[in-house]
């Protein structure tokens, strides 16, 4: 269990956690989600002890978050970072074997590079093993780093906006993946996703925060609502749950705000008129 | 079917290693020939044979050679020719780590002002008329304990903890610029024989090579080597940027400052005996980089082996431009380094 308790981050006066508590179970897929700027990447950095918090205590199984044993801690993460660029002379394969960093010697044994190379066969992606990674597109790059994060066997994976690069379809094969090895291993996956619809079917817990605060938590299903959307993006939406009871979140177009035009045409139409924007990664 | 498909990939990234300690194999050869013929070379011009039989000699093979020839390969040439090996070998693994650390192909010991500071330490000494030291240890170590108070203060800015490897490379050209400022000056108020002499030393030069302080730059040299080796995996991670390395369980600061840490003796150390030599630091990770990449375990051994190819072959050089003569070693190598130089920024637009 990792629990987070009175949680306070600030950031040159700008407040990035405030009083924040919650607490995070093994075999779950936890989604963050809330405006940019609002304190989601910040607050995977004070879970890994990149940034420090002015107070509050974070702890994990029976061990709390100190500065001094800042390489302890950061063992049991997996830690997927925003960036996705790799340039850099090495191939896929040196990049996913560098996930099983402390354990690698000179000559690197058979067991290890089959790991790294089943490890790549399972996000679909083996046949780039041996090509260099600055030839590839940043979609591939962003899979080969998340091939890099599950080499650690982490017991908390934290991924950040990680599929931002993505296709539809490798969208998907990642966060299907994730949730697998998440439910299979026991871990705590903690995540940054911006599409609300791609949180609402992959997540077990949802948290949504808003200038630095927890403003929701629990599961999509039960916290997901139009007030809610409005409240945190400050845009208007339709709510409807599929057939499993699965939220879907269609966004609807404020017309007045988008257009300055002021034609007697315009002028007669409805002041708000509904267009629906189908969020990505749906169809 | 997909277990086929991993052992297929398995063999093909042993082929690749393979194929990369074949170049290494392939360098360190024409390091040999380079070597053998940079002994060669010189005001009396020895048949290679010769050369080598002198050296199957030395090293316990019962081979018949002429003793005048024995005598100026054992005791006149061969300290050179390996102070040449050793010190582009180091130039370019300090290059190499500082183009690694700083995540920069541009950068190198001679960039980051540590060169500039030792010619300033040693310039100092000449100026002080080596405070009643003699002269011949007096000036290395005015240039090591420059090269290091640069190092030191680059230290402190590495463990800043909000400091990142561009304003790193910042302060390091800051420390280049002031170093040179203040070696110019040295000069400007020196007597014009003082001044000659300075100039002299900042030329770099092997000629003052002696099997006492070739084993000093030897020794340091195979234990700061056996230090980087065993962090190769880490440098190599530090290559997907320090966030990333981080995220992997490197400890940034600690790593950075115990490679900084290396770097600065290693050059210290052959800069404070042999001069400022510039370029090979900068151009031999980068032609090592084109050919095996950046996973270290490669590219640090290659990386000295082409900085030991390039200083051995700029010695040959250095006797053959002007016959009977020697000419400054560091000249050549800047010679031979700009075009390349050129070559590396043109070739990066393309």
């Amino acid at each position: 269990m990792l629990t987070v308790n009175n949680l306070n981050v600030t950031l040159d006066d700008l407040v990035l956690a405030n009083d924040m508590s919650f607490a995070l179970e093994p075999g779950k897929v936890n989604v963050i989600i809330g405006p940019n700027g609002t304190g989601k990447s910040t607050l995977l950095k004070t879970l890994f002890g990149d940034i420090h918090a002015k107070s509050g205590a974070i702890s994990f199984d029976n061990e709390t978050l100190q500065r001094k044993q800042l390489s302890r801690w950061r063992k049991q993460f997996g830690y997927m970072p925003q960036d996705i660029r790799l340039d850099v002379e090495l191939s896929v394969l040196e990049v996913v074997l560098l996930g099983q960093l402390n354990t690698l010697g000179f000559r690197l044994d058979d067991s290890v590079i089959e790991e790294a190379l089943s490890a790549l066969d399972k996000i679909g992606l083996l046949h780039l093993a041996d090509r260099q990674v600055n030839k590839l597109s940043g979609g591939q790059c962003q899979m080969i780093l998340f091939a890099q994060a599950l080499m650690r066997k982490p017991k908390i994976l934290m991924l950040d906006e990680p599929v931002s690069a993505l296709d539809l379809h490798f969208q998907h094969v990642l966060l299907d993946h994730l949730d697998a090895q998440t439910k299979e291993q026991g871990w705590i996956t903690i995540m940054v996703l911006h599409d609300l619809n791609l949180a609402a079917q992959y997540a077990d817990n949802l948290l949504v925060l808003k200038d630095g605060k927890l403003v929701a938590n629990g599961h999509p299903s039960d916290i997901l609502t139009p007030s809610l959307v409005k409240n945190v993006y400050n845009v208007n939406a339709d709510i409807t749950k599929d057939a499993s009871g699965i939220p879907f979140v269609r966004t609807i177009r404020n017309i007045r705000g988008a257009s300055t035009s002021k034609t007697t045409e315009a002028n007669h139409q409805p002041k708000t008129k509904k267009i629906t924007s189908i969020a990505e990664g749906i169809i | 079917m997909q277990s086929d498909l991993i052992s297929d990939a398995v063999s093909n990234q042993r082929r690749s290693e393979k194929r990369r300690w074949s170049v290494i194999s392939i360098l360190l050869i024409i390091l040999v020939f380079s070597f053998v013929l940079d002994i060669a070379t010189g005001p009396s011009l020895l048949n290679v044979r010769d050369v080598a039989k002198a050296l199957l000699n030395l090293i316990g093979f019962p081979v018949e050679v002429d003793a005048t020839t024995q005598v100026i390969v054992s005791s006149l040439r061969l300290p050179i020719a390996i102070m040449a090996v050793v010190v582009g070998g180091v130039l370019g693994v300090g290059g190499a780590e500082m183009q690694t650390l700083l995540n920069n192909s541009m950068a190198s010991p001679y960039t980051l002002g540590m060169a500039a500071a030792a010619g300033f330490g040693a310039a100092m000494m000449l100026y002080f008329g080596s405070l009643g030291i003699n002269t011949n240890i007096a000036v290395p170590l005015g240039a090591f304990v420059c090269c290091m108070l640069a190092a030191t203060f680059l230290f402190a800015l590495a463990t800043m903890r909000h400091i990142s490897s561009g304003q790193l490379i910042l302060a390091g050209i800051a420390l280049l610029f002031l170093f040179q400022s203040l070696l110019s000056l040295v000069q400007f108020i020196s007597s014009p024989e003082l001044s000659q002499q300075i100039l002299f030393w900042l030329f770099g030069s092997l000629s003052k090579a002696s099997w006492s302080n070739l084993s000093i730059i030897a020794s340091v040299t195979v234990v700061c080597m056996f230090f980087l080796i065993r962090d190769a995996w880490k440098l190599t991670a530090l290559r997907l940027g320090e966030e990333r390395a981080k995220s992997l369980g490197v400890n940034i600061t600690q790593l950075r400052l115990r490679t900084l840490l290396i770097v600065a003796v290693m050059t210290a150390t052959v800069t404070s005996f042999v001069g400022i030599i510039g370029f090979v630091g900068i151009v031999a990770p980068n032609i090592a980089k084109m050919l095996v990449g950046e996973d270290q375990r490669f590219f640090l051994p290659l990386s000295f082996i082409i900085g030991a190819f390039l200083l051995s072959s700029a010695s040959v050089l250095s006797k053959v431009i002007v016959p009977g003569a020697l000419f400054p070693i560091g000249i050549v190598t800047a010679i031979i380094g700009v075009p390349f130089f050129f070559w590396l920024i043109l070739g990066k637009r393309r």
